[in-house]
């Protein structure tokens, strides 16, 4: 079956009803590769905070392929206008060797081990071994033939834009400024965790999930799960349908924030009443598990109503194709998703925290990291349940599809979380670029 | 053999079976016996390498005292959702690196295997247990015990200690 007649295959109108080969068809996932990927999309590599020196660099991946994120010299000349960060794909130019195998270090340049080739910091050829060709007597032998030029033969370089300390790089020429391609409606909410702020790692999680990579996108633009398979969220207040909440997303429905505040938590028969996660009783030995501390940078001017204010606990970002922004309280992290094949994903945790934290606020955001994460006592069973959605997926069964309608068929933004809308948002954004 | 030797080795029994002991209510899944093994203010903590050799803070799990063990076993058995699965604890014999009075710190390499129902064995978490281990009225027990993984990526979810 080839890939653009199983797309015509979605026959239903609308994006409510994601077909189940959407999940497993192979030759599809090679063209979301291309089109998605590779295609005209702002990819998330790193933080600039993890390469903070010269030299300084990181492997990361934009789709499957695997890059080097690398801060390189800025002549002083350019310094208002280069943020000096190069990405490159880890692959020489000569024979396709991957060539940096350690995940992180310092380099004054790269050199491929097989037959030496040497790059530069920013992926330009500095040279080769017997270019010239070896002299014996009178004679020149070998060496690359005539014409060969430097120039046209480094590193493949992608775009590079960095905005508050987060670094997106693409593939194509044809992407758009990143301000424009994250759009007005979600970059207060970036500005909001990020913009000023000089961010501190604090370390890494890496979870290898079961099954497409789209259902993790899905799983933070659904805010109808997170009170209902979440025993902690419904029961401490800290996501659950009683709240006041607001679903963003920009003007093509493929990113989207959800925004909501805690409450105290408890009985309320509206959102508990049958809820078996909810566990009026419990209690925690040890409280400091969710010793939270309000911030002041919670609390911003409203961006839809001016002259008012909003303090969100909760904001979770996720910018299309592959990066998640997480605030819960005082836990923040980004979490990128590496795809692997159309059943497989790498899901790559970064905390930070802000430099100017004191050691109890850095304290209290390591602890409450007990909450996320591959074993996180909320952010487990998202895993878990995306291993048995691409399960219940690869049943198979032409025509059956998932049924997205919670809040509607529509794909409008809400005040409220009782809604499947981000979702439908994405898919109906996912078709267009999708359809040949 | 000298007194010194048969205390030496009389300790090296007394861990590797502390260990033992261990291995078995997790593997048994007794979790209730589990925060059993630490000192009321212990502290258990799983990291992955590339984490603790950086020196970044970040853990998979940090649990700072018996209580927090406690809500954790509730997690287990009554909050996250998971599929069901075993583990199976191997265990190398302990290297005792020091003895300081009651206070005794070891380290060993483990290797834990999961077998999900109708499933191949995979294995699952690979690594070393950093222990500090005190002798208490009620035989040994850990001040801190850091499993410091190997495992570059954990296999979809981590829902047990290990």
């Amino acid at each position: 079956m080839m890939a653009d007649q199983s797309l015509s295959r979605w026959s239903e109108p609308g994006s409510s009803r994601v077909p189940f080969w959407a999940y497993t068809d192979a030759q599809l996932y090679q063209r979301e590769l291309e089109k998605i990927f590779y295609g005209p999309h702002w990819c998330y590599v790193g933080l600039e905070v993890e390469i903070p020196n010269l030299g300084d660099f990181k492997l990361s991946h934009v789709g499957e392929r695997q890059v080097v994120m690398v801060r390189d010299r800025v002549a002083p000349k350019d310094r208002g206008t280069d943020h000096g960060i190069r990405v490159v794909e880890n692959r020489c130019a000569h024979r396709g060797v991957r060539f940096c195998q350690n995940g992180q270090g310092n380099a004054r340049s790269f050199v491929c081990p097989y037959h030496q080739w040497t790059y530069k910091l920013n992926g330009d050829l500095a040279g080769l071994p017997f270019k010239d060709g070896v002299k014996e007597g009178d004679c020149i032998n070998g060496g690359m033939p005539e014409g060969f030029d430097l120039k046209d033969h480094g590193l493949t370089k992608l775009r590079v834009a960095v905005l508050h300390g987060l670094v997106f790089a693409t593939f194509s020429e044809a992407t758009e400024p990143l301000e424009d391609y994250l759009g007005p409606n979600v970059m207060p909410w970036l500005d909001r965790i990020f913009k000023g702020r000089q961010l501190t790692l604090l370390g890494y999680n890496r979870q290898r999930i079961p099954g497409n990579w789209k259902l993790m996108m899905e799983n933070i633009k659904d805010p109808y799960h997170p009170g209902l398979l979440h025993t902690w969220f419904v029961t401490f207040g800290l996501w659950r349908a009683d709240q006041k909440s607001r679903m963003v997303m920009d003007e093509h429905g493929r990113h989207a924030v959800m925004i909501s505040r805690r409450n105290e938590g408890g009985q309320n028969a509206a959102v508990t009443e049958g809820v078996t996660s909810f566990k009026a009783n419990m209690a925690l030995h040890d409280d400091r598990l969710l010793d939270v501390a309000p911030e002041a940078w919670w609390k911003v001017d409203d961006p839809s109503n001016p002259g008012t204010d909003i303090t969100p606990t909760v904001t979770m970002i996720t910018l299309f194709p592959s990066l998640i922004i997480q605030q819960q309280v005082n836990s923040l992290s980004t979490r990128h998703i590496v795809p692997r094949g159309e059943g497989e994903f790498d899901f790559v945790w970064t905390h930070f925290g802000f430099s100017d934290d004191t050691p109890e606020m850095t304290r209290r955001r390591l602890r409450q990291a007990n909450l996320f994460g591959p074993a996180g006592f909320v952010s487990a069973d998202d895993g878990e349940v995306i291993e048995f959605s691409q399960d219940g997926f690869r049943q198979g069964g032409e025509g059956r599809s998932t049924l997205c309608e919670l809040g509607g068929t529509g794909t409008e933004a809400t005040e409220h979380m009782v809604t499947e809308t981000l979702i439908r948002s994405m898919y109906g954004y996912w078709k267009k670029v999708m359809t040949p | 053999m000298s007194s010194a030797t048969l205390e030496r080795l009389m300790l090296q029994f007394e861990i590797d079976q502390l260990n033992a002991a261990y291995a078995a209510v997790l593997d048994e899944k007794r979790f209730d016996a589990w925060p059993e093994f630490f000192l009321e203010d212990g502290r258990y903590t799983v990291q992955a390498r590339e984490n603790f050799d950086r020196g970044l803070p970040l853990a998979l799990m940090d649990l700072e005292s018996r209580g927090m063990m406690k809500d954790r076993v509730y997690g287990i058995t009554q909050t996250i959702y998971h599929g069901p699965y075993y583990m199976r604890h191997v265990i190398a014999p302990a290297q005792i690196l020091s003895v300081d009075g009651d206070v005794i710190t070891a380290q060993a390499n483990y290797a834990v295997f999961r077998t999900k129902p109708a499933g191949v064995s995979e294995v699952y978490n690979v690594g070393r247990y950093a222990d500090e281990i005190v002798r208490t009225g009620e035989g040994l027990k850990f001040r801190r015990r850091l499993c410091v993984y190997d495992s570059e990526m954990i296999l979809n979810s981590l829902i047990y200690p290990v």
